[in-house]
């Protein structure tokens, strides 16, 4: 009998989902002695026709990666989608929105003309912009159309499971794929991560006081980070506490603060209004202004509380000025 | 309801012990304020969530008023402080998205101020008028009319876990 | 914790007319139609009383025969009346938790006058509770012990007749009083109206009994610093200031007065406004309660002086020992089911309607002053005789200065149209002089109050409609002594200049000064006015808004001694009920952590004003002790991984709500 069939795609992301593939290293030769891979194109040559060919469902689980912005990534969503029993958003990205979501605070017109023109290093003279479809040579052309929304993966298909992480680790995806060919598989929509904050397995636990009430934020270049204390006791805005664990605290490891890429726990439906709720409610002072100044040292809320989850965030994206 | 001019959508969290009470005290009093504020009691403006404020904001009100015990006076002590300090960051990161800052107010309203839930309703009200609506719902939906037909996004919630 | 919620949720919604209160502006059959086609609605009823019994039964009958698990009922704001509906879910079968009320009455009827936008706006709130109530869960009711003894801040007319109520009934009564002696501003006062009769023949009998009573601890010179806890369990500390006479030792014979080296009262006397003078040691007044003395270290010798003195005082009081100028500021905690706060009232400064000369011409008194001026153990021993040491041959008492009045306090202060008739009688009766008094309007309610004006009026007393505009020195009187009062009659409509003696100003009742003091260290409510408030004007006249504490006498508002005494009656009669039941029910709105979701980031251990919320060392968790957790939700809102959990006020519950008010129809 034909082994079953397993698919990996590549959306709007950086390719550090992919690596992490590649990451799990001979473990990838168990994998594929269980396994047949139907579709990898960032590893191997397969075709969109390939998967066009496959029946409906005829791949067991697909892991794609990355966020949806363009009309190509949302065909092959719908494609993947139909063709897979599981599909499984892999990775920040796909799950959240990812940093490419941040894109989010922008609209794909003022993105264009900074990306096409105005961008210090640009030279276009003609305001040429990438069309849709275009004549070149006597050849028609296309390209993807780029949305005005960057989207997760389930804001444009049905999602099974959720593999957070930026990117996601290989223990964590070794433990899903072996848990999809077990067929022991948690109830639909389960993300495959602990549903507990970071804190829970942070090394420098111990080291957060009970009492802190902050009197300064600091970002990590502005000082000397202790490498043993809590980020947090140090004055250094770390998403740890509104983000799942799972990553075994690897940023905590390097000496940097958790930036929240396993996305919030089940219980709470915006990590970043989440983690403002908590760090604002432990400012210290009682005054406007002083709670200001301190509040300052936190310049990009956005950037900072939704770094990989602006799509799926409650707003999901910025407002534009009224016309 | 279509035909109808637009009228702005308030959601107001009212402390129970200062500013919900101060609300039945504007009625007992049969003060006259205008109709657009649906009010959701809580024991205390430090209970107010900022999700409540951005989920608000995305199920498509114009605005949202939290009330609360005056600095000093709250029945809990200290809760009101705590929703004044996640109000400064909340307001800035609303503007970063786009949504003007005075959609979200925060009042300080003892249960005796009756009088002042009326002339904050009302001058809120008034405010939010003139910015117009913000209407997140629509734009979403708007915004997802770039999906292919048979699109899956939208409001619902996929929840996880 | 968690219930299984695998029964399907079964709505009954009410909404009531409550008369024409509600049915009056929304269109409560509109509402109940739209409700009944909403998910899981079982029944959508509206009715005239939800309230009344009919109603109550209305809910219980359809609980029974249609298998409702969850009530709605849309009526008057559930500070009113959410008890009344819990209890009738209850006595169905039904959990009282699994009920929601909606305010469409206080927070709509009421403050709307668009009949469409009135039902608009109860439709959201209506559909917010019926998405909300399936989240509900079963909850139980905590019975916390109440301990005996009881509180009474304030040793006035209400503290005092409050006192002796709950120890007459039993209670151990702690009375605690800022002065030297309990008796309050009655002590001060001359004959009461509206029966003439003398206060201190009433009101000293009932401080006898205070000092008497085995039931009742006196502090007197001491102030509540700190209360802590909560209903039926408040630990108050108090602060004994030094009063540098050993309390138990003195016997009140006053000996050490007699002795002082100051052979004559030097000082001006506070029990006497300032009219009279005292020594550095003193007794406030004859029958002052405790009938013990004080030293004052701002004017005795032993504390003013480099070189000391040789007190005499201590010789004189020989084996009592009585005197210890060591004695120090003690602070006592007690702790007690319920307070009374009887804190009183200020009298309004005349000095801050700076055109009626008080403080400025010697002649003019304010009502206080008068007081003491005519009664017979104040300073002049009843002769009614001015700074200058004449009779008043002419006197002018101008009513509502600091009340009904713009530019100083709003209210009208209740009792002085009728002091200042009393006055007015008292005067003339001691004086024979002619008596003028300009009121705006004149307000006697009460019992036997209009008999009360309408005697005083028979006797002679001129009674000017009109506000005095203007108090000046008559140049026509060559001492410099005579005053003119100008005001408009305006019964004749003619400005007036009447010449007078003295001038009477009938001081208004304001909060007394440290009242907002008071209320942030009860955690009560003050009106506007900054009397404190109490939890509802009509039906719950004596409570506030924080449990186990009751108002009595002119802290809540002015009134005259039968309501204060009335009041007080009714304090104690309720914190009577709190202690001897024995027991509160607790709203069971705590939060809790959810051990295997908590993260143990201590983000929540600060933020709790109670400490409920401690951080778990050997499960490296944090969790909630719910005896101490008052259930204000801020740890809720701000745990960042969503796991902490207030009953009653879920996430979902509230978002539940939020989708209902913002819902498209």
């Amino acid at each position: 009998m034909a082994k079953p069939k397993v698919a990996f795609y590549w959306c709007a992301s950086c390719g550090g989902c992919e690596e992490a593939v590649v990451d799990l290293a001979e473990d990838i030769l168990g994998v594929v002695e269980l396994v047949d891979i139907g579709f990898w194109p960032c590893a191997m040559d397969f075709k969109k026709a390939d998967v066009e060919a496959l029946p409906d469902q005829g791949i067991v689980a697909t892991l794609l990666n990355g966020a949806i912005r363009t009309s190509e990534q949302e065909e092959m969503a719908r494609l993947l989608r139909r063709k897979s029993q599981f599909l499984i958003a892999y990775g920040s990205c796909a799950c959240t929105g990812g940093i490419p979501a941040l894109a989010n605070q922008f609209t794909r017109e003022a993105l264009f003309q900074f990306v096409f023109q105005d961008g210090p290093t640009n030279v276009n003279e003609a305001g040429t912009r990438p069309q849709p479809e275009s004549i070149d040579d006597g050849h028609a052309l296309k390209l993807p159309v780029i949305h005005e929304v960057v989207r997760s993966l389930d804001q444009v298909v049905d999602v099974d499971y959720y593999l957070p992480g930026c990117p996601p680790t290989p223990k964590l995806t070794k433990a899903a794929v072996a848990a999809l060919v077990a067929g022991n598989l948690p109830p639909k929509g389960s993300t495959l991560a602990p549903d507990v904050a970071l804190c829970d397995e942070c090394p420098r636990k111990a080291s957060k006081p009970t009492d802190l009430g902050f009197v300064e934020f600091k970002r990590p270049h502005q000082m000397l980070i202790d490498p043993q204390t809590c980020l947090l006791a140090q004055g250094i805005v770390c998403m740890g506490p509104a983000t799942r664990g799972g990553c075994e605290a690897l940023c905590i490891g390097g000496n940097m603060p958790c930036t929240g890429c396993f996305g919030a726990t089940s219980r709470v439906r915006d990590q970043g209004a989440k983690i403002l709720s908590s760090l604002a409610a432990n400012v210290a002072p009682r005054e406007d202004r002083e709670i200001a100044q301190v509040l300052g040292g936190i310049p990009d809320p956005v950037g900072t509380f939704y770094r990989y989850g602006l799509a799926k965030s409650l707003l999901r994206k910025r407002v534009p000025k009224a016309e | 309801m279509s035909e109808k001019a637009w009228e702005p959508r308030i959601v107001g969290f009212f402390c129970n012990w200062c500013t919900y009470t101060a609300a039945d005290l504007a009625g007992v009093s049969r003060m006259k304020y205008a109709p657009n504020v649906r009010v959701i009691r809580l024991m205390c403006s430090g209970r107010v969530d900022p999700q409540f404020v951005l989920d608000a904001f995305a199920r498509g009100a114009d605005g949202v008023l939290i009330g609360g015990c005056h600095p000093g006076d709250c029945h809990y002590a200290e809760g009101n402080y705590k929703m004044l300090r996640r109000y400064h960051l909340l307001r800035r990161m609303l503007g970063d998205m786009g949504i003007e800052p005075e959609r979200l107010r925060l009042e300080w309203i003892s249960a005796a101020e009756g009088d002042k839930v009326k002339s904050v309703i009302n001058d809120m009200v008034a405010k939010i008028k003139a910015l117009g609506p913000l209407g997140l719902p629509v734009r979403f939906q708007t915004w997802d009319g770039e999906l292919a037909a048979d699109g899956h996004a939208g409001r619902e919630e996929v929840r996880h876990g | 914790m968690r219930q299984s919620m695998s029964e399907p949720v079964r709505i009954g919604f009410y909404i009531c007319h409550c008369g024409t209160n509600i049915a009056g502006v929304v269109d409560v059959d509109r509402v109940a139609k739209y409700v009944a086609t909403l998910p899981n609605v079982v029944v959508s009823r509206n009715y005239k009383y939800m309230c009344s019994d009919p109603g109550q039964e209305l809910i219980q009958q359809d609980i029974r025969e249609n298998q409702l698990n969850r009530i709605v009922v849309a009526a008057c704001s559930p500070l009113l009346h959410e008890r009344t509906f819990r209890n009738a879910t209850a006595k169905a079968g039904i959990n009282p938790f699994c009920f929601q009320m909606v305010n469409i009455r206080e927070h709509d009827a009421w403050v709307h006058t668009d009949k469409e936008e009135a039902t608009t706006k109860a439709i959201a709130l209506a559909r917010a509770a019926i998405r909300r109530v399936p989240h509900h869960k079963p909850l139980e009711v905590k019975q916390v012990a109440v301990q005996p003894g009881v509180l009474v801040v304030g040793g006035g007319i209400a503290g005092i007749h409050a006192a002796l109520t709950l120890a007459d009934g039993g209670q151990k009564v702690y009375l605690v009083e800022r002065d030297l002696t309990i008796g309050g501003h009655m002590a001060r006062f001359d004959k009461t109206f509206p029966t003439l009769d003398c206060a201190a023949c009433i009101l000293t009998p009932k401080m006898s009994q205070v000092r008497a009573h085995p039931n009742i601890t006196l502090w007197s010179y001491s102030e509540v610093v700190k209360v802590d806890g909560y209903v039926g369990n408040y630990r108050v500390t108090v602060k004994r200031k030094p009063r540098y006479i050993v309390e138990d030792l003195c016997t009140g014979c006053q000996e050490c007065v007699e002795a002082c080296v100051y052979r004559q009262p030097k000082f001006p006397d506070e029990f006497n406004v300032g009219l009279g003078l005292r020594k550095p040691v003193f007794l406030p007044f004859p029958q002052a309660v405790p009938a013990i003395v004080s030293i004052d270290p701002g004017t005795c010798r032993v504390f003013t002086h480099p070189n000391g003195c040789k007190q005499p005082c201590v010789t004189a009081c020989g084996d009592r020992k009585a005197i210890d100028f060591s004695q120090k500021e003690e602070l006592v905690e007690v702790t007690v089911g319920a307070v009374i706060v009887s804190t009183g009232f200020q009298i309004f400064d005349a000095k801050r309607v700076p055109y009626y000369g008080y403080g400025v011409y010697p002649n003019v008194y304010n009502a206080l002053e008068v007081e003491r001026l005519v009664n017979a153990s104040g300073p002049t021993n009843g002769e009614l005789v001015m700074r200058n040491g004449k009779r008043p041959k002419t006197v002018g008492i101008i009513h509502c200065v600091g009340s009904r009045d713009e530019n100083t306090n709003r209210w009208c202060s209740r009792v002085c149209c009728l002091y200042s008739l009393k006055l007015a009688h008292l005067i003339k009766e001691r004086t024979e002089a002619e008596v003028w008094n300009f009121y705006i309007d004149m307000r006697t309610p009460g019992k036997l109050m209009e008999e009360f004006y309408n005697r005083i009026s028979g006797e002679g007393v001129h009674l000017v409609r009109g506000k005095v505009g203007d108090v000046y020195p008559d140049p026509a009187d060559p001492e410099g002594q005579r005053l003119v009062l100008q005001a408009e009659d305006t019964l004749l409509g003619r400005v007036l200049k009447f010449p007078v003696d003295m001038v009477v100003l009938s001081i208004g009742l304001e909060p007394a000064a440290d009242a907002q003091q008071v209320r942030r260290t009860l955690n009560m409510s003050c009106g506007s006015e900054g009397f404190f408030l109490e939890r509802h004007p009509k039906l719950a006249p004596v409570s506030t808004c924080n449990d186990g504490i009751y108002l009595a006498g002119c802290c809540q508002g002015p009134k005259d001694i039968p309501d204060t005494v009335a009041q007080a009656g009714a304090a104690a009669a309720e914190a009577y009920a709190l202690v001897t039941r024995g027991y509160v029910e607790q709203e069971p709105n705590t939060a809790y952590v959810v051990e295997e979701d908590c993260s143990g980031c201590k983000s929540c251990v600060p933020l709790c004003p109670y400490n409920a919320i401690s951080f778990v060392e050997d499960k490296k968790k944090a969790a909630i002790n719910e005896a101490l957790c008052k259930g204000c939700g801020t740890c809720v809102a701000s745990c960042p991984s969503g796991s902490i959990v207030q009953n009653l006020f879920e996430d979902q519950e509230i978002f539940s709500e939020i989708e209902g008010v913002l819902a498209n129809e």
